[in-house]
């Protein structure tokens, strides 16, 4: 039915890609969302105004394209003479753009846990850090999470910008395969097929989650 | 600290370029939005039409739209569509893209602000004679709008920040497209680029600044 | 002239109207009264087509409301419908809330629209209210702009589905002078109502509904003071 010269080699090849293309991304959450949740009880702890500086430089990860950020991150790393690896830059930068956004989830999830529950609980004896613990947490990650679903999916999406700082995820190895086979179509709905398998079911998870617990 | 001497002058003489370059950024950001914004409203009214084929036609574009990346959008546009010997410039494939996942996500804000407006409205217009298409062209189209606004105002920032994504396909007249051209002339990345960072910044908060206020001009009831 | 003919209507596995024979002739006021549930609301949504009907007949003016051909827009045109939520357009003004519909769907030139939306709204007792967005309006001002909204049109018809119970006791009182108001004017009124005493004023006859069957129906002096039904009698027990 097709008539495709792409082999089963080529599709490994793809499917390498897609496995940058976790790795870049599962890096960079994994990173960024312990950033985003210490970053977000800082600024849910110390107040707005305090926070403002945090919150300026984290609002600039979301108002600058994540293209630039790359290059940007990759030129500097360079006149600093770090040393890093495209992958290590992309991971940084990556992880830094999770972080300002999942700052705003985590303190958002925080503030909405209604403060009498946690006025309960610290007039039950609890301290702080038993109230964040055993209050805090569990409601917070629960409205949190379908939000945070989310956001991993858009940076596993944006993770095909790396492409830039020539590695080779999913879209670049199908670019590669494509200008190998010319045969954009084929190989590009192939390329997009994976991409969709990779995120709609989570998607659709994120969807029932929260309209179950919404529901509660 | 740095074995590295900044060279400011360079970039900063070369803003003038740069911000011919926002401009043209700013319209295809402008466009997408506008091509987007039609889109999302057509694919709208093919899920409110009841008719399965349309309404399928519509959640696919959704979901395809909102489950690949912006990136692969506008890969398929210029180099997916030469498998049918249609060749977009570097400019139309870009604009294709961003309306294409524009519509997508301008979509699902709309079907999430239509569940805030109960069917009553509909039902009201209705009983006073107006058509399905009148009905909601002139009383849950206008307070769609006005539910889905903030939503919208995200969206034409992330497409005014979309369209850095031109270099990837040889766009050398937007911002981004400009600024890797001098780049490639002069080596002088980091500050190139940070100027074009500064700019990016400073439009994606004109256009929220200018969307409150139009909010709060148009929205006062 | 309204006649509804052995009307059957299920939502589900629930029948709401077990065979309803009703004729309401032109300038006749009927109100009708029920418990939750008998099917009284339902009634009114078939009427001007909002809902299907299983089986029977609705024909308003000898048009059948249900008939495959029926153009429902123009018929829509000749029922007026007011509802227990008032539904207010809340982006328009009230003005242009009443304008709506006679400009877009008569086409009638804008000047011409508002000189009926302003008759409308001051014979409601809107006239100070004109330019106000209905967020400004209490239930009852809002409710008495959605009656001036469906009399724009110039219907033939009014029905009301329990206009009054989602009201604060204070503002019912404005609203059934208004009601009462239409009706000493002439104009052919179905009224569903939980309002016993504005029924047993203003009515011609009263219609009694229980569980989807219209018991009994009879002037209200006859109604009121001799009920026949024993379910009516219960029910008049139970609400005076």
């Amino acid at each position: 039915m097709f008539n495709t010269a792409m082999t089963m080699s080529d599709l490994m090849f793809l499917l390498k890609g897609a496995g940058m293309t976790l790795a870049v991304t599962g890096v960079s959450v994994a990173a960024g969302t312990v950033m985003g949740i210490l970053f977000g009880v800082i600024r849910v702890q110390i107040g707005p105004w305090w926070a403002a500086p945090l919150t300026f430089i984290l609002d600039i990860f979301r108002s600058v394209p994540l293209l630039i950020q790359l290059v940007l991150g990759n030129a500097f790393q360079s006149i600093a003479k770090l040393g890093w690896g495209p992958f290590t830059t992309s991971c940084v930068i990556l992880s830094l753009y999770t972080a300002a956004y999942c700052t705003e989830i985590v303190r958002g999830a925080i503030d909405a846990v209604p403060p009498t529950t946690r006025r309960a609980a610290r007039s039950l004896g609890m301290t702080w850090g038993q109230d964040m613990r055993h209050i805090v947490a569990p409601l917070a990650t629960r409205i949190a999470l379908p939000s945070w679903i989310g956001l991993t999916l858009g940076v596993m999406k944006d993770s095909s910008l790396v492409l830039w700082l020539g590695l080779i995820e999913l879209l670049r190895a199908s670019q590669i395969l494509v200008t190998r086979l010319q045969e954009p179509l084929f190989i590009l709905t192939v390329c997009g097929l994976i991409y969709f398998l990779l995120s709609f079911p989570v998607a659709r998870l994120g969807g029932y989650l929260e309209k179950r617990w919404s529901n509660d | 600290m740095f074995n590295y001497t900044f060279h400011w002058h360079q970039a900063l003489r070369a803003l003038p370029q740069m911000l011919d370059g926002a401009l043209v950024t700013l319209q295809i950001a402008l466009l997408s939005m506008a091509i987007g914004l039609a889109c999302a409203i057509t694919l709208t009214l093919m899920r409110l039409s009841g008719n399965r084929l349309l309404g399928g036609l519509a959640r696919s574009w959704v979901e395809i739209a909102r489950n690949t990346p912006a990136l692969f959008q506008i890969y398929m546009a210029h180099f997916g569509l030469g498998s049918f010997g249609i060749h977009l410039s570097p400019y139309t494939a870009l604009l294709a893209g961003i309306a294409f996942n524009n519509a997508g996500y301008l979509a699902e804000n709309f079907r999430g602000a239509l569940k805030a407006i109960p069917d009553t409205q509909t039902r009201a217009g209705r009983s006073l004679g107006m058509s399905s298409l009148q009905a909601f062209r002139l009383i849950v189209l206008p307070q769609m709008l006005r539910v889905a606004f903030l939503p919208m105002t995200n969206q034409m920032v992330w497409a005014i920040l979309m369209t850095s994504l031109g270099v990837t396909v040889g766009m050398n007249t937007d911002l981004a497209g400009i600024t890797q051209e001098l780049n490639a002339r002069s080596f002088r990345t980091f500050e190139f680029f940070a100027i074009a960072a500064v700019i990016y910044y400073l439009i994606a908060k004109a256009v929220t600044l200018a969307a409150r206020l139009i909010a709060w001009r148009m929205f006062r009831y | 002239m309204i006649e509804i003919q052995n009307v059957r209507k299920s939502f589900g596995l629930l029948e709401v109207l077990k065979g309803i024979d009703l004729t309401v002739s032109k300038g006749e006021v009927v109100t009708v009264i029920g418990g939750s549930g008998s099917g009284k609301s339902t009634l009114l949504t078939c009427i001007n087509g909002l809902e299907p009907i299983d089986s029977g007949k609705i024909l308003v003016d000898g048009t059948e409301v249900h008939a495959k051909d029926t153009d429902l827009n123009k018929l829509r045109q000749k029922i007026g419908i007011v509802f227990q939520q008032w539904n207010a357009f809340p982006h328009l003004t009230v003005l242009e809330n009443v304008t709506l519909a006679p400009r877009k769907v008569l086409g009638l030139p804008k000047a011409e629209a508002e000189a009926i939306a302003v008759k409308q709204l001051t014979h409601v007792g809107l006239a100070d209210k004109l330019k106000d967005y209905p967020s400004r309006l209490s239930g009852g001002q809002q409710q008495r702009m959605a009656i001036a909204r469906a009399l724009a049109m110039s219907p033939d018809y009014m029905l009301f589905d329990e206009v009054t119970s989602a009201l604060d006791p204070q503002l019912v009182g404005e609203v059934l002078d208004t009601l009462r108001m239409l009706a000493s004017e002439g104009m052919t009124m179905i009224c569903v109502t939980h309002e016993m005493k504005f029924a047993r004023e203003v009515s011609d006859r009263v219609a009694f509904f229980h569980k989807g069957v219209m018991a009994e129906i009879a002037p209200p002096a006859q109604l009121f003071e001799s009920p026949q039904d024993i379910e009516l009698q219960k029910f008049l027990a139970a609400t005076h």
